[in-house]
């Protein structure tokens, strides 16, 4: 197979403009066959998934079920034994220049933010920009402080990361992300970390995106974000997905006992 | 007193040696050390072997030997350079193998989020290391790395055997003129001192600049 559709690019993909439910493009992001062990633990078996453009796909599961491993094997931050990664058709390289690029061509969002401690707010977000979009300084900062108007941190640009809190420092790092230009955007457990109350503000950020058409694979807990923005609920247990469906169907009819177990513990309190 | 204002040239010239070579030794090790530490961090496989080979045979090998490896040695392969850069290579390849075990701690206190988030903005190894991970561990790098250069300083005391000029040496020249062992000793003491806690001070202003950083 070769790459599939011309408009592969043409950077941002404001193409479909999918809202929930809303027909998607061609596959972004495919997974064949994957499979990964941590020693004994089968913590990926041959995973097939595929990401439409535009599509928002939320993968629930247990704790341990590997759907934080699925989620980082696809910018390879996990490797992968067996199987193949796919970005827009291209198989994710194995090391290199190769895989730096197309790292940067989709963003990822990390439970404990890991914004760079020694870098000021507006410098985590133009550093990349510089480095590997060989933007220059003005173009970058000015990009930078839209993006950060954007997640409504426009007055803490000149802070360092310690100094926000959670809530803050997600947004900034959901900002540091879309600075680049990404055709999709990964997120583990975004909100994991984050005090109750400033859960929303992050989810809000992310509706937003979702809203606008980004191709976004979000592991989380969060089932008020699965049932409003997703595409599709793929849920994984024991290194399976065992189900992957329309948010209203999985959460109202539930097809697998495992599935029907986990619905019912975290639904009913 | 007269021990040392009478031959005030002789130590003079001793010191310079001594702290000439300091610099440059420190200089080479430095460099290597970086280098080296980056390789034996890095996702590729034979330049993680070979610091690790390097770590092993430099930090493992008497500094004395190593002197004789390179003094010795390397005129067999017609490689004649002056004493002073067989003592450099020699002080800046050993020194450099505990500078970058030293580094290789410090960048073991990052998070490792440090280097994945800037993986996955498509940093590559080098501007990862470079740009976020180095910069992060330098804080805790600091004060051991003093250690590692005062221990450089007073090594390059082996250097007077082997022709080059340096403090230690001196007391060769004083002796033959006849002065009193102890005080000719206690001045050169005096000079390793004033370079050491040079080394010690600059270090500690270091320290309290990366403290107020962040």
């Amino acid at each position: 197979m070769t790459a599939p559709g011309e408009g592969a690019g043409e950077g941002t993909g404001t193409g479909s403009g999918a809202a929930a439910g809303a027909p998607v493009g061609e596959p972004l992001i495919e997974l064949r066959g994957v499979n990964k062990h941590f020693g004994q633990l089968h913590v990926l078996q041959d995973i097939d998934l595929t990401v439409g453009r535009g599509e928002v796909v939320v993968v629930i599961g247990p704790s341990g079920s590997g759907k934080s491993t699925l989620c980082r094997a696809i910018n390879r931050l996990e490797t992968v034994e067996s199987g193949t990664v796919l970005i827009e058709g291209q198989p994710l390289p194995a090391e290199g220049k190769g895989l730096a690029k197309l790292r940067a061509e989709v963003g990822m969002v990390f439970q404990s933010f890991n914004l760079f401690a020694h870098r000021t707010v507006l410098q985590n977000v133009t550093l990349a920009q510089v480095k590997v979009r060989k933007r220059g300084k003005a173009e970058a900062e000015a990009k930078g402080r839209q993006l950060l108007e954007r997640v409504g941190l426009a007055a803490h640009a000149d802070k360092y990361p310690a100094q926000l809190s959670g809530g803050q420092q997600q947004r900034v790092a959901i900002a540091r992300a879309l600075a680049m230009d990404p055709k999709a955007l990964l997120f583990d457990e975004p909100t994991s970390a984050l005090d109750p109350e400033m859960i929303n503000e992050v989810l809000e950020v992310m509706r937003t995106l979702a809203a606008e058409g980004m191709t976004m694979v979000v592991v989380t807990h969060e089932m008020g974000f699965a049932r409003s923005a997703a595409n599709r609920v793929v849920f994984m247990a024991d290194g399976r997905i065992v189900e992957d469906r329309a948010p209203e169907e999985f959460f109202a009819d539930p097809r697998s006992e495992r599935a029907r177990d986990f619905l019912s513990k975290i639904l009913k309190h | 007193m007269h021990v040392l204002t009478d031959n005030w040239s002789a130590y003079w010239h001793g010191f310079l040696g001594t702290l000439w070579l300091t610099l440059v030794s420190a200089a080479l090790a430095l460099v290597l050390g970086v280098v080296v530490a980056g390789f034996r961090v890095s996702p590729v496989k034979p330049l993680r072997a070979f610091g690790t080979g390097w770590v092993t045979v430099l930090r493992n090998t008497p500094l004395t030997l190593l002197f004789f490896i390179v003094v010795l040695g390397l005129p067999r392969f017609d490689i004649t350079l002056p004493f002073f850069t067989f003592a450099v290579l020699a002080l800046g390849c050993y020194t450099s193998a505990f500078v970058c075990e030293t580094l290789r701690s410090g960048v073991n206190t990052v998070p490792v989020g440090q280097g994945e988030a800037a993986r996955s903005l498509g940093l590559t190894f080098t501007q990862t290391l470079g740009l976020v991970v180095l910069p992060q561990a330098y804080r805790a790098v600091v004060a051991p790395l003093g250690s590692v250069m005062i221990a450089l300083a007073k090594n390059t005391a082996i250097a007077g055997s082997f022709s080059v000029v340096e403090l230690l040496g001196t007391y060769r020249t004083l002796n033959e003129l006849g002065y009193g062992i102890v005080w000719t000793f206690v001045w050169i003491a005096v000079g390793y001192l004033v370079l050491t806690l040079a080394i010690s001070a600059l270090f500690n202003l270091l320290e309290r600049r990366v403290a107020v950083s962040r």
